[in-house]
């Protein structure tokens, strides 16, 4: 007789609150392994072109001679094919997704100049 | 004389958000005759392999359709490693099957929730998708993807998963298993679900063998048909019992598809205690060469055939897919002659479609 099951299921569902997350109250933290967005430590990259290469949405364009990273936001599947072979490990993939963007853009990083030799370190 | 109506139906339809169109031509409230148009979403992939190398191509092959992305992506890989003779670690073929089982679940759950909401069932259908959300954050932490996994490349698979996080994963399992106890028995058992899906789109054993039908849509109509047997990836140690109901109608797929989750459930729990250790991934060196293959595997609607053709450099010559959808339209046609208008929704939903596969 599943009818009088139903206030005793009423009062677990009321002790045990919605199945859901109050969102966008209440966010989940992100896995460690999730693929958020591709960042790129520019001060080790060292602008080999191999992430262009393996890029399958063409999102990757490294200027070698301006000494700019860049990358179209819209074009990467995030799908780390970048990443895994990055030699310089400057390449990192960070769990977190960013905001989507309010327009097209593409986000271009310049590598930092090299300290003159003999400098002292800063 | 019964008055005849023809009434389009679609591509914009209350069944499921893919655009599919029908004219269906009546006789008062019986159909007579449904001609379907498919098309409204072709993007041309296959003739991608024109510009992408055969190794980018396994990310394309994986964004044919958002619910089965795994198996297609693997049934890509599977055919590119048939055709250069790749031997791929046995690790990377366990960890293929637990992912494909996983697939099949938030497929299932998914497909389970959506004919809940096209029966009008809506709590039904926001538990079968409740229970989805946590398979799918399985996915995420093995994978780091939802929808899509990007996991599967010719050679085997990018990502290993630790003991750790398998041995989590089979911690969860029964609390998966309790989850699936509680829906699958209102689908079974429920007197309205019953009454709206009991005896609802027959179809026979003969006529789903003449009709080509795969997948669970073959299975509910009693013919014993599962790719999985022919022991591709792992499930050949596995040793894999397709799902058979002899109900024929709506019923009896709704059947199929829930003891199909216990069947992965019980799977995914094999493969983790199975597991061998080892690499995961083979460096594929040169291109693919000239020559053929098929492969042929179990997706969650049903049995998919990959083409791939070499030609010595590293573009295909030619890809192809045949979809289980593709295949279970004429069935789903069959169905829908003779049937009443108010029952066409869920006839169109009980093959579970995916018009994405479909026209790729």
């Amino acid at each position: 007789m599943w009818e009088f099951r139903i206030p005793g299921l009423l009062l677990r569902w009321l002790a045990r609150g919605p199945a859901t997350r109050r969102y966008p109250y209440v966010k989940r933290p992100p896995f460690a392994a999730t693929r958020g967005s591709i960042s790129n430590d520019m001060g080790r990259c060292t602008l080999c072109t191999l992430c262009q290469k393996r890029c399958p949405t063409d999102a990757i364009t490294v200027k070698r001679q301006e000494k700019t990273w860049s990358i179209d936001r819209l074009r990467c599947t995030a799908c780390r094919a970048c990443v895994d072979p990055c030699p310089a490990k400057s390449l990192a993939m960070l769990p977190a997704w960013t905001d989507p963007p309010l327009k097209k853009s593409v986000d271009v990083y310049s590598k930092p100049e090299a300290a003159p030799k003999g400098a002292p370190d800063a | 004389m019964a008055q005849r109506t023809c009434i389009p139906y679609g591509p914009q339809h209350p069944v499921l958000p893919e655009p599919i169109h029908f004219d269906l031509l009546l006789e008062d409230e019986k159909i007579v005759d449904a001609v379907p148009s498919i098309g409204y979403i072709h993007r041309g992939l296959e003739m991608l392999t024109r510009d992408h190398d055969f190794m980018s191509m396994a990310y394309v092959a994986e964004r044919i359709c958002g619910i089965c992305s795994f198996i297609h992506g693997m049934g890509y890989c599977q055919a590119v490693e048939g055709l250069m003779g790749v031997e791929v670690p046995e690790r990377a073929l366990w960890l293929r099957t637990i992912w494909s089982e996983l697939s099949r679940l938030q497929s299932h759950t998914l497909w389970l929730g959506l004919l809940a909401d096209a029966m009008g069932f809506e709590s039904l259908f926001m538990h079968s998708w409740r229970v989805r959300e946590l398979i799918l954050d399985v996915f995420e932490e093995t994978t780091g993807g939802r929808i899509i996994f990007n996991v599967c490349t010719p050679g085997g698979v990018r990502r290993d998963i630790d003991a750790q996080t398998l041995g989590r994963i089979a911690g969860l399992l029964p609390r998966f298993r309790r989850e699936i106890d509680a829906v699958a028995g209102v689908f079974l058992h429920d007197a309205s679900v019953k009454a709206r899906l009991a005896g609802i789109g027959s179809l026979s054993r003969e006529e789903a063998h003449a009709w080509g039908c795969v997948g669970p849509m073959a299975r509910a109509s009693g013919l014993s048909f599962d790719m999985r047997q022919t022991g591709y990836a792992a499930y050949g140690r596995l040793g894999v019992e397709p799902v058979v109901e002899t109900g024929c109608d709506s019923m009896a797929r709704v059947a199929v598809r829930v003891r199909e989750l216990y069947q992965s459930l019980d799977l995914i729990g094999r493969c983790i205690k199975e597991i061998p250790a080892g690499d995961v991934l083979v460096k594929v060196a040169g291109s693919p060469p000239a020559g053929e293959f098929y492969a042929r595997l179990e997706q969650p609607r049903g049995e998919v055939v990959y083409y791939v053709q070499g030609n010595g450099t590293k573009f295909l010559e030619r890809f192809r897919v045949r979809t289980p959808t593709f295949a279970n339209i004429p069935s789903m046609i069959h169905l829908i002659k003779g049937s009443r208008l108010s029952d066409v929704a869920l006839l169109v939903l009980t093959i579970d479609p995916c018009i994405s596969c479909t026209e790729r």
